[in-house]
Parts: structure tokens; sequence; C-alpha cells
């Protein structure tokens, strides 16, 4: 019996300690956040347990088709770009929220380039992924000099700047480079496309490309920029403190407005491998859900790269099951979106499991310690 | 001529949605709570207004509509208790608790609607109808641009935002409404319960875009779809910005770019300006706010605490 108490107060003493709570906050929300998609089905009449199997099995996890596991990864990818954009402005203090805008801009320039130019394969490739890189951080530009400048709030202009993307692309598309459908833009010429041959027949016909890789190196180089270089030094002490930041000699404003670019430079890429590497088009009048699931990405990875490939990862398996749970379990594929919702929600208000922990904290650790003395 | 004499009814019909939503914005941004979840609680509004009218209408003929629209009100109010907890009680990230908002609305209307009806639309059998005011609709021009072939709803909603001007500067309720939007730790050492107006302001928001949605239904597309979610949630934001965060310039502001969504959209039918690139009616509104912003930049403008969390013991 004393043994066993013991045993539980130092569990207490482990579990609520500050670094561990960082952690555990994030899975906690994904817990919860499956329990109430779990709620949601059971109310609607479906089998949770069954249609979690069919996302998993979908998403290629259970039952070892490369082809699904290769269409995870594909999902992955874009979330990767749009997650590390949100987190890289995040550490600078700032809200990204437009990483929507800047990962369609910089997916339409590489679209526009695609179809119309005519160059050979490795290179014309090349210059629609450095053009949308580019595009993106330019539609981020607009935001992070008028922070810098005007001290204007970012989420509002990243929020205007979406639209102002979703209406440019709207105009233009059905005007220059309409499809053959006429919801869709013309298709990019193969030797734009990030798809490679060796790729494609490894994944099944997946369409896992380049863009996969370009991930990887991403979240190394934005490592090395946070935490091994003078330049994310500076960012992170703007992001902590912009007074101090500005007494200790950084160029505030300087920083605000690269911290902005990268971001929308990484969102732009996002577009890249999206677009140049899956749809091969662009669809009119439709903003991706991937920038905003960026913020999710971004949040349960708290806010460092490798977490962000983890938490990506996380939820490409989860958004690119969907649809074939619904197929096989007749549970709508809108379940996917209610989890990311709630995660995003139970993560937001983490506060509430802080409080929890701390009491739990002073009555077993503190009361016991005190008995002690 | 002929333009005008259509425009502008349809222009009206537009306004009155996004109006009533940004007037939601503007109570719960006036309290302290940013909210960038118009989008979701008017969607919300849209979804339970299409569903209650759907399987009332047929039962109880027209009345059902006006249940609709109350029940698209109510849902919105319950719904932006999510917010209104996330933001006040737990002082999260008011931008994430709305982004949350936004993409859980989206989602969980479609996930009922292909439950219920088994596709992601619902479809009501009429919305409300148009009606000429008696009287004013006889004064030439002016009655054939504003009271012939009206709706109800636009009157109603004229009336609310006249009523919530009056509530919020002309009553007491709404000058500590706005105290806590300005300053909480001030309007707490007041004996005011920033808890508490917060809460009002976050839920009469939910209620107004609602509202707002409902009316989309019930006036404008006459069913619920997965396009529902268009952005005008984040035009009624622009326009609350535009606005200034002032009732009657938001009424302005929302009129303005109602009128350019409307030119906008009809604008293939008409050919003195189907010429005009449509993105200079679509994008019209977010770059007009973008310049507002940096016109207003030298002065504050709008609540000055919005967007921080009261946190008692930062007093």
């Amino acid at each position: 019996m004393k043994r066993t108490r013991k045993g539980w107060i130092h569990f207490v003493d482990i579990v609520t300690k500050d670094s561990i709570l960082v952690v555990l906050v994030p899975i906690i929300a994904i817990l919860l956040g499956l329990v109430v998609g779990g709620l949601i089905m059971l109310l609607s009449g479906h089998q949770p347990i069954e249609a979690y199997g069919g996302l998993l099995k979908g998403a290629g996890i259970i039952g070892g088709s490369m082809r699904r596991l290769g269409n995870s990864l594909l999902t992955m990818t874009s979330l990767v770009f749009t997650g590390l954009a949100v987190a890289f402005a995040f550490r600078t203090g700032l809200f990204n929220i437009g990483a929507a805008g800047q990962m369609l801009m910089g997916g339409f320039v590489g679209v526009m380039l695609g179809v119309s130019l005519n160059v050979p394969y490795p290179w014309h490739m090349i210059i629609c992924v450095i053009a949308a890189c580019l595009a993106g951080a330019i539609w981020a530009f607009l935001p992070g000099f008028l922070k810098a400048k005007y001290n204007i709030h970012e989420v509002v202009t990243t929020i205007m700047m979406n639209w102002i993307a979703l209406w440019t692309a709207y105009y233009i598309i059905p005007k220059y480079f309409i499809g053959g459908r006429n919801t869709e833009s013309a298709r990019i010429s193969e030797s734009a496309s990030l798809r490679a041959k060796w790729l494609t027949d490894l994944f099944e016909t997946a369409n896992v490309n380049y863009g996969l890789f370009l991930a990887l190196i991403a979240v190394v180089i934005i490592w090395i920029i946070l935490s091994k270089t003078t330049f994310g030094y500076e960012l992170k002490a703007v992001g902590h403190n912009r007074d101090a930041a500005k007494y200790a000699g950084i160029n505030v404003k300087r920083n605000i407005v690269l911290s902005m670019m990268i971001s929308g430079g990484l969102a732009g890429l996002g577009g890249a491998v999206h677009y140049l590497g899956f749809t091969d088009a662009i669809q009119i009048g439709h903003m991706p859900s991937q920038g905003f699931d960026g913020i999710v990405v971004s949040l349960i990875g708290l806010n460092a790269p490798f977490g962000v490939l983890l938490s990506a990862l996380f939820f490409g398996i989860l958004n690119s099951g969907k649809l074939f749970m619904q197929s096989m379990t007749d549970v709508p594929n809108e379940l996917v979106p209610i989890i990311n919702a709630m995660i995003i929600f139970f993560a937001a208000t983490g506060l509430m499991f802080r409080r929890m922990f701390s009491t739990l904290r002073k009555r077993v650790v503190v009361s016991k310690k005190k008995e002690g003395k | 001529m002929d333009v005008i004499y259509s425009i502008v009814p349809l222009a009206i019909g537009n306004i009155a949605p996004l109006l009533i939503i940004a007037m939601g914005g503007l109570f719960s941004e006036r309290s302290g709570v940013v909210n960038i979840g118009l989008e979701g609680l008017l969607g919300i509004g849209a979804f339970a207004c299409a569903l209650v009218t759907y399987y009332l209408f047929p039962i109880i003929g027209v009345p059902g509509v006006w249940v609709g629209i109350l029940a698209g009100a109510l849902a919105g109010g319950v719904f932006s208790l999510l917010h209104a907890f996330a933001c006040v009680n737990m002082q999260s990230n008011q931008v994430v608790s709305g982004t949350a908002i936004n993409i859980l609305a989206a989602a969980i209307t479609v996930y009922i609607a292909r439950i219920l009806t088994g596709s992601a639309n619902v479809q009501i059998v009429r919305g409300i109808g148009k009606t000429n005011v008696p009287f004013l609709s006889k004064i030439p021009f002016i009655g054939d641009l504003f009271f012939k072939n009206a709706y109800t709803t636009t009157y109603i909603v004229i009336a609310i935002v006249f009523i919530s001007w009056f509530f919020l500067y002309r009553r007491p309720g709404g000058l500590r409404l706005r105290a806590c939007g300005e300053n909480p730790q001030a309007a707490d050492s007041m004996g005011i319960s920033v808890l508490k107006m917060r809460y009002i302001g976050v839920v009469m928001s939910g209620i107004y875009a609602g509202l707002g949605g409902a009316l989309i239904i019930v006036t404008i597309s006459g069913e619920f779809s997965p396009g529902t979610f268009n952005g005008t949630g984040f035009l009624a934001l622009a326009a609350l910005i535009f606005g200034k965060w002032q009732p009657w310039k938001v009424v302005g502001a929302a009129s303005f770019f109602g009128l350019a969504k409307t030119v906008s959209s009809i604008s293939r039918i008409y050919p003195a300006i189907s010429d005009m690139p449509n993105i200079i009616f679509n994008a019209f509104p977010y770059v007009a706010t973008i310049i507002a912003l940096i016109l207003f930049s030298k002065n504050t403008v709008g609540p000055r605490a919005a967007g921080e969390p009261y946190d008692v013991s930062k007093r």
C-alpha cells in the first residue's frame, strides 16, 4: 500500500514537471480529439474502432499497401511546409494565418510557369519551384512590411491577402490559363512536374514526388537557422521580447520582414509540391485547406522543425485515410477535419490541463514533501 | 438606369446578412475578444436554419421558415460558447480558437448533412418572399430602389443594427461591455465582471452571425452546401475593420462591400460592366481594408484590449 503510494507520488512528480507538460499537452489534445471524433461517430450510429481501423488502412499503416502509404507521405509533404511556415513565424512572435494564400500564390505562379514556359526537364521544374517559393515570400512581404513599419497586426493583413490571392487566381486563370475542364487551370507540362518515375514505381503509382525530399531538407535547414545561427537567435529574441531585442541592438523591423518572407516562402514551396507534384493544375476559386491545417501542425509540433515533421506525419496519415474510411464504413470524411479542429481547440485550451496538473501536483507532491519535513 | 434598378435591390439583399454578421463581430471585438470565427458561426446558423426549414416547412408552411431563421441565430449563439470558453476562461490565443471554430463548423455541418440527407447539401423548399412596403414603395425612384421587392428580413436587420447601436453607445450595459475591450483591468476594478461581459460579446456575435447565415439561406442561396463557406464571414470582418469598429461606419463599409460583391456576381449579364475585370470588385474590399489600416495606423482605432486574454493576476 505504502509502496504504491510512493510510486504514485514519484509518477506525479515527474509527469507534472513543466518540461514534460509541454510535450504532454499536445498528446492529450490529440487523444481527446480522437475521443471526441469517436463520440461523434457513436452518436451518429457508426463504429469508431472500425472507422479508425479504416482510416489507418486507408493511410497504408495497416495492410501494407505501398500506394496508400505513399499517398500519406504525399499529404504529409505539403503539411510539413505549411506547418513550418506557421511555426517559423510563430518563433518571431508573428501569427501567419495567411499560409493558405501564400501557398495558393506559390502554386499559382508555379503552375503558370509550368504551363507557359518551354524549358527542358530539370530546369523547368527547378525554375517553377523557385518561382513558387519567391511568390509565397513576396505575398508575405507586405504583411511583414506593414507590421514592421506601421505596426498593423499581421493576422488581419494575412487574412486579407488570402482573399486577394484567391480572387487574383480566380480572375487570371480563366482568362489566360483555362484548362480542359472549366473549373481548373491548364495542366502543367511534364517537364515542370515534381514527379519522379522511380518514386512512382516504388510506391505503386502513388503521387509521392521530389517534394518529399524538399520537405525533409527544409526541416533540417529551418532547424539549423533557428538553433545554430545568429540570425535565428535574433529572430527568437524578437519573438520573446521585442523591446529587449531592440535594446540589445537587434534590427527588429528587418527581422520581422525577413521572418514573414521566409514563412511565406515555405508556404509557397508547399504550393509547389501540392500543385506541381500532385494536382498538376489549380482548381479555380478554391482556398487550399493545408494553409489552415498548418496551424494545427505547428501547434502540435511545438513550433519546432522536427516536431512539425512528426506532427505533419500524424496529420498526413489522418487526412490521407479519410476517403477510404468513408467508402469502407460510411463515416463521412468530414470526420477528419472535425478531429483536426478539436485538436486545435484542445491544444488552444491547454491552460485547462495545465491547471488540472498543477492542482494535482500541489495535492500529491507538495503536500507530501511538507509532510517529509 | 435599368442596371441601377436591378442592382440596388439585389445589393440590399446581399448587404443585410453581411451587415448583421459584421455587427456581431463588433459586439465580440468591442468586448475584447477577436473573432475570426465569424465564417464558421454563420455557417452553423445557415446549416441550422436550412435543416429546421427543411423539416418544418412541409408540416407548418411559411412559419417554418421563420422558425428556421430563429434556429439559425440560436445555433450560432450556442456554438460561439466554444469560442467564449476558450478565449475567456482558458485565455487561449483568440485567433487559434477562431480558426478551430471555422474548421469545426465547416466540417461538422457537412458531416451531419451527409448523415441526415445523404448528400452534403440541404435544400429548402421556400425562402422568404419579397414584399412591397405599403406607401413607401409608391415614392418615385427611391420607392423602386429601396421599398419594392424587398425582404422583410432586411428591415429587421436595420432595426437590430439600430438597437445594437443604442445598447452599445447609449446604455450603461454597452459602456461596460466596451470598457472590457478598452481596459479590462480598469473595468474590473470598477466592479464590472469582465468574464460576463466578454461572454455576452462573444455570444451576441454568435447569434448575429448565425442570423446572418440563416438570412443567406432564406434570401440568397436557398440551400446549405459546403459552398456556404465562401468567405462572407471574412468579408464581414473586413467591413468591421474598414468601418473602424464603429456601428454606423460599419454599416457604410458593409453596404459598400455588399454592393461590390453584387456587381461582381451579376456583371456578366450587363454589357455596361461585363468588360470590367471581376478582380476589381472581388478583391476591392480586402485591398481597401489594407489601405484603410495604413491610413488609420497613426492613431489607435478599434478596441485597445481586443486580442488580449484578461488575466486577473496581471492587473
